[in-house]
């Protein structure tokens, strides 16, 4: 009859369906944009006590109709985030839903809400994915000065205490901040006894505006927003790492984008829905324009006719036209239609501090000269091969 | 826990675990721990596999699902129930499938 082996173990991962063409393989749902903290850097927390925010949010009916939408059309994983996921009342109802549908579970948190009763369930009910805890200081004074809220260090330690303890795999990310930056190599030492953690911590470190385009928070975001100097430093703290990495990638993935303002993956094959409904291609890319509506609609239309129709939007803007449509920076420059909405409010407008974030990359790469403008580079695919072919002196 | 599987046994499938289609790959997604060696693991299972659990309803003995496939697979009812009693004890042993019948 047939072979022998019936049942194969293997980590399946969402990645397996892409090939397949699978019109959604994940799906990231903001539980709610609001957060319990208040970080000083974040682009997307409203007060945990926000009712405007907490009455428009999706009901639990509402979210379940959603993940049953996505399994019926092969979904794999879905990605809980905020705001803070676990503000929401329902978190248990809506994760067991989700588990029992066969999805795997990704969770962003800040864990300051992880209970007992919670890791109880994360370990009875494991999530199949690793938590991903992001941390803000490694003392009280480091941590809050980010959050800025009392006790919020505490509660942060607890929850990653309770994960430990049950043995519930996670991993601990960091954003870079002037209360925390020194501590780098303390955060990175502690990491290391996180079973699961596999690599060095990932950080934030070239902070994104407001999602909803606040001006006053603005302000303070770019005020603990790292220079590109400072982040190059960090980013080359390993040289050889760095050099190695950036050039598979450059071999890869930087070249210029001409008139189009999608190169990356926005919309192909997953999206995010936001706290209310609203369908994203990603994560980030919140213009008014280019969101789907699910409370009168389905992801399947919007995955099959609405997100094509949106990544067709050429630039326009003469001065992107000009700049980013010949840079062949782009890949390496974080430019894309979510930043510039961000920033600028439109689609293709240059963000100045990413531009400048890759250019100072770029020059420490030896692929432009001092003061040299990469839009204005015309060999620029001989620079890359030099570059990649190139011997790493340390 | 070790089974001694015999072919009037009746079995369905753990309600601790999901069967997906994903793009006609047939998965299976724990949901309680304990499910397989580790906790992360979807599991995948062949076009036997799948059709050997699809039958596996709670309601036909192990004898009964061998007889149905005996008449769609070329191959003989002795190496088809010797297929079947494998397959069972993997995925009992995963406990991704429970006994319909407490055994006498
Ligand atoms: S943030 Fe920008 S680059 Fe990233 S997926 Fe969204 S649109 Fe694309
Ligand atoms: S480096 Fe500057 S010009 Fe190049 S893509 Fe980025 S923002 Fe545009």
């Amino acid at each position: 009859m047939g072979k022998q082996f019936y049942v194969q173990t293997k980590n399946i991962r969402e990645s397996r369906f892409i090939h397949k063409k699978l019109l959604i393989s994940r799906l990231d749902i903001e539980l709610a944009e609001r957060c319990n903290n208040n970080c000083i850097h974040c682009y997307i927390n409203l007060p945990a006590d926000d009712l405007l925010a907490k009455e428009k949010e999706l009901s639990t009916a509402e979210i379940k109709n959603i993940l049953k939408e996505a399994v019926s059309l092969g979904c794999l994983v879905v990605r809980f985030t905020g705001g803070e996921p676990l503000l929401r009342k329902d978190f248990e109802e809506v994760y067991i839903f989700a588990r029992r549908c066969g999805l795997k579970v990704m969770l962003f948190t800040n864990a300051t809400l992880i209970t007992p009763h919670l890791a109880e369930l994360f370990c009875h009910i494991p999530p199949l994915e690793k938590i991903e805890v992001t941390l803000y200081g490694m003392k009280k004074d480091s941590y809050e000065a980010a959050t800025r809220v009392s006790g919020s260090f505490e509660a942060a330690q607890r929850g990653i205490n309770l994960l430990l303890e049950k043995k519930i795999p996670f991993v601990v990310k960091g954003a870079l901040l002037p209360s925390n930056k020194e501590e780098i190599d303390e955060f990175e030492a502690w990491a290391k006894i996180i079973p699961w953690m596999g690599k060095p911590p990932a950080y934030a470190m070239f902070f994104d505006l407001r999602c909803r385009r606040d001006v006053r928070k603005n302000e303070l975001i770019k005020k603990v927003r790292l220079s590109a100097d400072e982040g190059l430093k960090i980013l080359t703290r390993n040289k050889s790492r760095y050099i190695k990495e950036m050039k598979i990638f450059c071999a890869k993935f930087i070249r210029p984008p001409k008139d189009k303002i999608f190169s990356c993956g926005a919309g192909c094959g997953g999206g995010c829905v936001d706290a209310y409904g609203k369908f994203q291609l990603c994560m980030m890319l919140r213009h008014p324009d280019t969101v789907y509506n699910l409370r009168c609609g389905s992801l399947k239309d919007a995955l099959e006719n609405f997100f094509p129709k949106i990544r067709k939007i050429k630039a326009t803007n003469r001065e992107y036209l000009s700049r980013c449509a010949n840079c062949f920076l782009k890949g390496l420059c974080e430019q894309c239609p979510a930043k510039s909405w961000e920033e600028h409010g439109t689609l293709d407008t240059p963000v100045e501090y990413f531009c400048e974030i890759a250019h100072t990359q770029a020059r420490f790469l030896g692929l432009i000269e001092k003061d040299e403008k990469a839009w204005e580079v015309n060999n620029w695919k001989k620079r890359i091969s030099d570059f990649v072919k190139r011997d790493v002196i340390n | 826990m070790e089974l001694k599987i015999n072919l009037d046994d009746i079995y369905a499938p753990s309600e601790d675990v999901v069967a997906r289609d994903i793009q006609g790959e047939f998965i299976l997604v724990p949901v309680t721990s304990g499910i397989g060696d580790l906790e992360d693991e979807i599991f995948s299972l062949n076009e036997t596999g799948r059709v050997i659990w699809e039958k596996m309803d709670g309601k036909k003995t192990l004898r009964a699902i061998a007889k149905e496939l005996a008449y769609v697979y070329a191959a003989s009812q002795k190496e088809i129930e010797e297929d079947i009693l494998g397959i069972t004890k993997e995925l009992f042993n995963r406990k991704m499938i429970v006994e319909a019948k407490p055994k006498k």
